[in-house]
């Protein structure tokens, strides 16, 4: 009987498209644009052009990642453009010592600030936009002081290969990018901390009864999500070959939310969806891009990028009433 | 609430409570006037350490620099206060600039009205999405931050286009000065004022705490829940456009680059102020005082001659974080007795 009413519904019933929507939607919408663009956007399928976009997009992924496992935990990382002006600040002050203590140095810039935004809201149980809002201020000034306010370039062959080299083809900057969506959705699917990096989202009192170690996994959380911001930062100075510290992974917070948000991965915690959060990424460049090639101002580009922010939140919200 | 049950004797309990009261009394003064009090401190030891801190034209200096912040906190105090959050002020605040600069070629009362109108749109705007759809205020304010600073860059020619403030009045309200202190500073402090009686002394005040104490319990009681919250979003809109039209008549222009941050200097301050970010509890004095704090540090860095001014950014963080852990650790202090 169950399975007459079934065969009676018309296909697309309202229903099934709600709960459709936010899983797929941003994935429709890519080919949707990738199908208008190759139609009606000289240059667009090009093979340069499709670099060009990638190695834009590839920080924002990698910084977005970071923002998906602190946002599944129910957080929120507004430090992570100060970290990537921070990492950026250390490259050229160290890179005398050789590309892998610069690089070292970097990442350990990253590591401190984790530390730091993880301690203060697993221990001292601030809230996380509070936590990491000191840093957010007080970061890139530190920055700043460090680099003296100057804006050094960057000559080292060895490190600018990080951000303009090719290996098989395929620029350097992207191969990291996938690689580190491919670590962190190794590390949500198949092992033990992304299990309870979830359950710490989803109901933390819960989880602290099961005897998880929820503050260890809230510090890891905003370490990793540091380290990986401090990544985007050198490889970004290794794009531009020049480190500012006033300018670098400016407002990239919002940036790294946006891909987030409209990835579908819910802002009250629980959930990651890292593949979503890439293409929360490529969806927002694509239409940047989009509007460029078609003339449009930046302005027009950034009031079309609210707009999506906003159905991506309201198409999302459907699913969570329900 | 004070559980009073269990094998105690009631004179026992009614010790027991009076003294928790006795130390909620005072956790709860240290955690209103901390602010204060730092503030108290730092001003009294740059008094006594800096001859330039010590004229009268500094002081103006400081208020007058302080008066768009404030007023951008003031309305921020009331959303946070709600339990919501308002991103967008930072973009409102330039776009209400060149608004009004642009504006002013009409007379000082469009310079006024324009900013005033299209902010506090968007501040409607982001009240409904909130109140209506429930969806959380950070990112519709975030999606109004994009918005707002798309239609300033759009009225600017992609912010190329900078417009001079072309009313002769307008201008002068932004330079004048009664009895040496700058208008600003005057309509202001006029606005604090108002907003300390709105939210202490009417019903729409105690609406906003209700709300941000518990939504459930507010709409229970028959608070306007939904209302109240667009009319908070509306105010800080309305603030962060005046703001920035007020800043526009002082520098005879409305500048396209600044405001970057600006919302989060703001809730810097309402929080060192003592506003809880959880909603519910904040005033307005404190949210002076941390206002004044920040921009006491700013000065006080200008003052030193060699001190790189990014440090103020350092020293403002530095200082956030500091308050903020103490207050967590105020108000846990209060729940535990």
């Amino acid at each position: 009987m169950s399975t007459e009413t079934v065969a009676a519904r018309p296909v697309v019933d309202a229903a099934r498209l709600k709960a459709w929507l936010p899983k797929y939607g941003v994935y429709a919408a890519i080919v949707l644009l990738v199908v208008y663009n190759i139609f009606f956007t000289p240059y667009f399928a090009t093979w340069s052009n499709l670099r060009i976009q990638l190695i834009q997009v590839a920080p924002i992924v990698i910084v977005a990642l970071g923002m998906a496992l602190v946002i599944g935990t129910e957080g929120i990382d507004l430090s992570v453009g100060s970290v990537m002006a921070l990492a950026a600040a250390f490259i050229p002050l160290y890179l005398g010592y050789g590309v892998v203590a610069a690089i070292l140095v970097a990442l350990l810039a990253g590591v401190a600030v984790g530390l730091i935004n993880g301690v203060l809201v697993a221990k001292v149980g601030l809230q996380p936009i509070v936590a990491t809002l000191a840093l957010f201020v007080g970061g890139r000034g530190l920055a700043v002081v460090i680099s003296e306010g100057k804006l050094v370039d960057i000559r080292n062959p060895d490190f600018l290969y990080l951000g303009s080299g090719d290996l098989l083809g395929i620029p350097v900057l992207v191969w990291i990018a996938a690689l580190m969506v491919l670590i962190v959705g190794f590390v949500m699917r198949r092992t033990v901390f992304g299990r309870r990096l979830l359950a710490v989202g989803g109901n933390r009192p819960a989880a602290e009864l099961a005897g998880l170690p929820v503050k260890r996994v809230l510090i890891t959380v905003y370490v990793v999500c540091a380290v990986l911001a401090s990544i985007a930062g050198l490889l970004s100075v290794a794009r531009i070959q020049s480190s500012d510290a006033s300018s670098v992974g400016l407002l990239i917070e919002l940036s790294a939310i946006t891909a987030v948000v409209v990835g579908g991965t819910p802002l009250t915690g629980g959930k990651v969806r890292v593949l979503g959060t890439v293409a929360g990424a490529l969806l927002m460049q694509l239409v940047i891009a989009t509007m460029i090639k078609h003339n449009l101002q930046p302005s027009t580009t950034e009031m079309v990028q609210a707009v999506i922010i906003l159905i991506a939140v309201y198409v999302a919200r459907e699913r969570k009433t329900r | 609430m004070t559980n009073v049950s269990g094998p105690e004797t009631p004179a026992i309990v009614a010790e027991d409570v009076r003294k928790a009261e006795r130390t909620d009394r005072v956790v709860g003064t240290i955690q209103r006037q901390g602010a204060l009090a730092v503030l108290v401190v730092v001003v009294l030891i740059a008094l006594a350490t800096f001859p330039n801190f010590r004229s009268f034209d500094n002081a103006a200096t400081i208020l007058v620099a302080a008066a768009p912040p404030m007023l951008i906190a003031l309305g921020m105090t009331f959303v946070i206060i709600t339990g919501g959050i308002d991103l967008s002020v930072g973009s409102l605040y330039v776009l209400g600039g060149v608004l009004a600069a642009w504006a002013s070629q009409y007379g000082i009362l469009a310079a006024f009205l324009l900013p005033l109108a299209v902010c506090g749109a968007i501040g409607l705007v982001n009240g409904l999405l909130i109140a209506y759809t429930r969806m959380a205020p950070f990112i519709v304010t975030l999606a109004a931050l994009l918005g707002a600073r798309g239609l300033m860059r759009a009225i600017s020619a992609e912010g190329s286009n900078t417009y001079l403030v072309q009313d002769d009045t307008f201008r002068k309200l932004g330079n004048g000065s009664f009895l040496n202190i700058g208008y600003q500073v005057w309509l202001v402090a006029g606005l604090v004022v108002i907003g300390m009686v709105v939210l202490a002394r009417t019903r729409f005040g105690a609406s906003v705490y209700s709300v941000g104490g518990s939504e459930d319990a507010a709409s229970l009681m028959g608070v306007p829940v939904r209302r109240t919250k667009v009319w908070v979003y509306v105010l800080s809109g309305l603030l962060a456009g005046l703001a920035g039209a007020i800043n526009a008549a002082k520098l005879g222009s409305g500048v396209t680059v600044l405001g970057t941050g600006m919302e989060l200097d703001a809730i810097a301050a309402v929080v060192i102020g003592g506003t809880l970010l959880t909603g519910g509890a904040g005033t307005i004095a404190g949210t002076i005082a941390g206002v004044l704090l920040l921009g006491v540090i700013q000065n006080l860095i200008n003052q030193v001659g060699n001190l790189n001014s990014n440090w103020q950014q350092v020293i403002s963080g530095a200082f956030l974080a500091l308050v903020v852990v103490a207050q967590t650790y105020l108000v846990r202090l209060r729940r535990v007795t």
